[in-house]
């Protein structure tokens, strides 16, 4: 189960409107690479994973997905809050707003919605915690893309901070896989014939 | 404490919690991690007491309300007054 903590993981506080911005960064939110993707795929796979490491590793990354999540939901709702219905329709955030006004909903900076088949749940633990090297990699990418876009010190710092836990996330993955690995080494090992 | 300074240094102490526990997780017999872990751990517990026991709740379940409810006070940590500024001006 989880219990919410009332608080973020990292401080969002935006002064100035800018819902291009706001565009772009709902992509952490829905879309590819995003959050949702991130949290789900983890979450999802830690029911068939082997050994106490990795399986603790997707149950906690999983959970931390879900914190920047609500960053991301965070960002886009600050950005938007005090811009005018003129500042959204120079901005290109135009299509947007058309459907979800300034509401919060998961889709690609594309406007493509959430898609489940953006994750993969494949059962061989050594496939998926490739899997998950590769997203920590892509949205690291993303947040790469992003800070190229942003100019506001309010904005660049979250997106900063969340760019260095994929980072981290990587490396206990990486770890996880190791270990895995070694397990699966042993154990073909200790099952072979005593002759 | 401001409220925002306790929110600030309770945000620093729960990240450094929540890198360490990842960290654990692939490195469950390193005494040093272990040791600080636990150390912050008592650490946190003392900081969210201080927050809770004079701004309200943070978590539901291991927190009691004054009267009435507290849980559904504004602001929520979405709304930019929820949060400190990182520049050190409070």
């Amino acid at each position: 189960m989880w219990v919410y903590d009332k608080k973020l993981e990292y401080p969002i506080k935006i002064m100035k409107p800018n819902p291009k911005m706001a565009s772009l960064i709902i992509t952490q939110y829905g879309g590819p690479d995003g959050e949702l993707a991130a949290s789900l795929r983890y979450l999802s796979q830690r029911f068939s994973m082997i050994t106490p490491e990795a399986k603790a590793t997707l149950n906690d990354i999983g959970t931390e997905e879900l914190a920047h999540l609500e960053m991301i939901g965070t960002m886009v709702k600050q950005l938007t809050k005090n811009a005018s219905l003129k500042e959204i329709q120079d901005s290109g955030m135009a299509p947007y707003y058309v459907d979800h006004d300034k509401a919060i909903y998961p889709a690609s900076a594309a406007g493509s919605p959430f898609t489940a088949a953006y994750i993969q749940s494949k059962g061989d633990p050594i496939t998926d915690l490739y899997e998950d090297m590769a997203a920590e990699q892509k949205a690291r990418s993303t947040y790469e893309y992003l800070l190229n876009m942003a100019d506001d010190p309010d904005v660049i710092e979250p997106l900063k901070f969340l760019r260095e836990r994929e980072i981290v996330h990587f490396q206990r993955f990486g770890e996880s896989l190791r270990r895995v690995q070694e397990y699966l080494q042993n154990k073909k090992r200790f099952s072979m014939p005593a002759k | 404490m401001s409220r925002n300074e306790l929110l600030q240094r309770l945000t620093a102490v729960d990240f450094y919690l929540t890198d360490l526990h990842l960290y654990l997780n692939t490195h469950p017999d390193d005494r040093d991690a272990l040791t600080k872990y636990n150390t912050l751990v008592k650490e946190a517990r003392q900081l969210r007491d201080e927050y809770e026991r004079l701004y309200g709740m943070l978590m539901a379940l291991t927190t009691p309300s004054k009267y009435p409810w507290q849980w559904i006070e504004n602001p929520w940590p979405w709304q930019s007054e929820f949060n400190f500024e990182l520049a050190g001006d409070d």
